[in-house]
């Protein structure tokens, strides 16, 4: 988790230095469920994720150096600088990778669950999609055909409160959003999304059960954003003291409210580490060449 | 080995040659697999090789187009089937953002061997939105091959190519030549993606036409014959990749061309090859460059109607004449 929030902190430095362009996403404050839900998963499982999915890129082990490079335009060994911060995919770490239409990985996800199944790999897909996400036509015509085709699918619902800059509350009239997994006919349920431990225990719960055959689920995490939807949103919308609130309930916050002296000079050290460890892949990112634009028009066909 | 087939048969039968020759192919869209489609394009490829390979999806085209794409990335090599191509257009995230893009977007990291297989454009009675040629909306699109056969021969040939690419590749068939019947070599090997090919050889006028309108082509070209007038018919099977060259050193060798295709004139890919004829071709053309197609108007229903508006023979037979200046 430590890892996640000082990357999206230095990408947002990065960012105001003007070292890397267009919009990023961030997820800070929603780092317990992408962790989480790595505890569950094993080499071979599919993850994909929205344009805020630099914490389940980073929880699948996907390279720091990739990662900040890639989203500096540079010539990254992840995408060459073609897909930056919100498409960027790893398929050595099976990371089918983000998406910048919102909800549009959930049916490229319930296809990594199809292959699994087809080929009895025994592998699950799990994908991860905010609120907003859930009215998007493509996400419910997903979950169907992964419920009456009994995928190996695990629904990951990041519910931050926000679809975008709008409140989710004003976008549907249901108090759950878990509460639509009934209408496909597979289970739901609602778990403390910045409880990491709830979150794994959740999501294990869920990536058996497909294992084994029992079809896909949805696990609604409740968190809450510390940010804006992208970066240089300036929140207007958020009553004031919504933030700091949140800032009192976010999972690194929390561990560190109940720590004692010894979690405390532990957890310390990790981030003393995780900082080094950072600044080192920034380093190391700078180095990485920009790409090639004779090259821009590869991999177009095969 | 050449077999007598109708068009529809012989996309029978390219289906089933893939799913028998490859186990990573499935096959999947609405009524496909029970119902053997709604023009037995898949008759009995259910029966033969159950529904681990080829299933029934909800009607959901975003749905089972994306799960097409997730599965062509992961090792699966997917045949999805758009029932109309009219229904292309509620999954166009797919058709443009999605399945194009990413081979692109991952540096070639991902691959998408995926088929679309859809039949398009008019027939009788059928109205406005199953009615579409959306062709030049797909091969507009960077990422995706395009594939228009016009033949029995060519609906198992290019059908099989398509299943063998490793790109994404729409092959949007032809609904009224389905109960056309012709050779089919079933034996012949597989050919690689792409190539345009002269069906008939002349020396006044080039006609460049794809899909139905390559036998609307060749109607006309038997009709302007009598008249003299010697036109050379040129199917270009595939718009992306397109084979330019093919148009080009047919219109060195009569100075004229025509483009004949049943979708709608403005922004319709005879819209390309004429601008591509004026860029490339400009020193060996002797007219301007004609194009025939549907005029801009929804189709409509009524047969009567159709009449007024769906490109024939007849068609292309005055627009030969206006170039040749007859």
């Amino acid at each position: 988790m430590t890892r996640i929030r000082r990357f999206e902190e230095r990408l947002t430095a990065l960012k105001d230095a003007g070292e890397i362009p267009g919009s990023i996403h961030l997820c800070n404050g929603q780092e317990a469920i992408p962790v989480g839900a790595a505890r569950a998963l094993r080499d071979g499982d599919w993850v994909t994720a929205t344009y805020r999915g630099h914490g389940w890129a980073i929880a699948r082990g996907v390279d720091l150096v990739g990662l900040f490079a890639e989203m500096m335009g540079r010539d990254s060994a992840l995408c060459g600088g073609r897909a930056a911060s919100p498409y960027l995919s790893d398929p050595g770490r099976w990371f089918i990778g983000e998406n910048s239409i919102v909800g549009a990985g959930v049916p490229v996800a319930a296809g990594a669950a199809l292959t699994a199944q087809r080929t009895g790999s025994g592998a699950v897909s799990v994908v991860s999609i905010g609120d907003g996400a859930m009215n998007q036509g493509n996400v419910h015509e997903a979950l169907n055909l992964a419920a009456v085709l009994d995928l190996p699918l695990v629904l990951v619902l990041e519910n931050n409160v926000y679809s975008e800059m709008s409140r989710i509350e004003d976008m549907v009239r249901i108090r759950q959003l878990a509460e639509r997994a009934a209408g496909y006919g597979m289970p739901g349920r609602v778990v403390d999304g910045n409880d990491c431990d709830a979150v794994a225990e959740a999501v294990t719960e869920a990536v058996d059960r497909a294992r084994e055959g029992g079809g896909p689920s949805i696990v609604e995490a409740m968190t809450e954003r510390l940010v804006g939807h992208y970066s240089g949103d300036v929140q207007h919308y958020r009553p004031a003291g919504e933030v700091a609130a949140a800032r009192e309930r976010e999972p690194l916050a929390r561990i560190r409210q109940h720590a004692d002296a010894d979690l405390t000079a532990r957890l310390d050290a990790i981030d003393a580490e995780v900082t080094a460890e950072i600044e080192a892949a920034v380093t190391a990112a700078r180095a990485v060449p920009f790409p090639d634009p004779a090259t821009v028009k590869e991999h177009v066909h095969v | 080995m050449s077999e007598s087939l109708r068009y529809i048969q012989a996309v029978n039968a390219a289906l089933a040659w893939a799913l028998d020759s490859r186990t990573d192919t499935v096959y999947f869209g609405e009524d496909v697999a029970l119902p053997g489609g709604p023009f037995g394009a898949t008759k009995g490829l259910h029966k033969r090789f159950g529904s681990g390979r080829i299933f029934d999806t909800p009607i959901s085209e975003t749905g089972f187009l994306g799960m097409a794409l997730g599965a062509a990335m992961t090792g699966l090599r997917p045949i999805a089937e758009i029932m109309y191509a009219d229904f292309s257009f509620v999954a166009m995230d797919q058709f443009v953002n999605q399945i194009p893009t990413i081979h692109h977007a991952s540096n070639g990291r991902w691959r998408v061997p995926l088929v679309i297989r859809m039949q398009q454009g008019y027939s009788p009675g059928a109205c406005a939105q199953h009615s579409h040629s959306p062709e030049a909306y797909f091969a507009h699109t960077p990422g995706l091959r395009v594939a228009l056969p016009a033949t029995p021969d060519d609906a198992y040939q290019m059908l099989r190519t398509a299943v063998v690419s490793d790109d994404p590749v729409v092959v949007a068939e032809a609904r009224m030549l389905y109960p056309t019947r012709g050779p089919v070599r079933t034996d012949a090997p597989v050919e690689p993606v792409g190539g345009a090919r002269v069906v008939r050889s002349g020396g006044d006028v080039t006609v460049v036409a794809w899909s139905r309108m390559v036998s609307a082509a060749l109607d006309a070209a038997g009709q302007l014959a009598e008249e003299g007038i010697e036109a050379e018919v040129v199917d270009l099977r595939w718009l992306n990749p397109l084979d330019f060259d093919t148009v080009a050193a047919s219109v060195a060798r009569t100075g004229r061309l025509v483009v004949a295709h049943e979708a709608n004139l403005t922004g319709g890919f005879g819209a390309e090859i004429a601008a591509r004829a004026a860029a490339e071709c400009f020193a060996d053309l002797r007219a301007p460059v004609a194009r025939v197609a549907a005029p801009d108007v929804p189709m409509p229903a009524a047969p009567v109607l159709q009449a007024a508006v769906v490109p024939e023979a007849a068609h292309v037979v005055a627009a030969v004449r206006r170039t040749v200046g007859r």
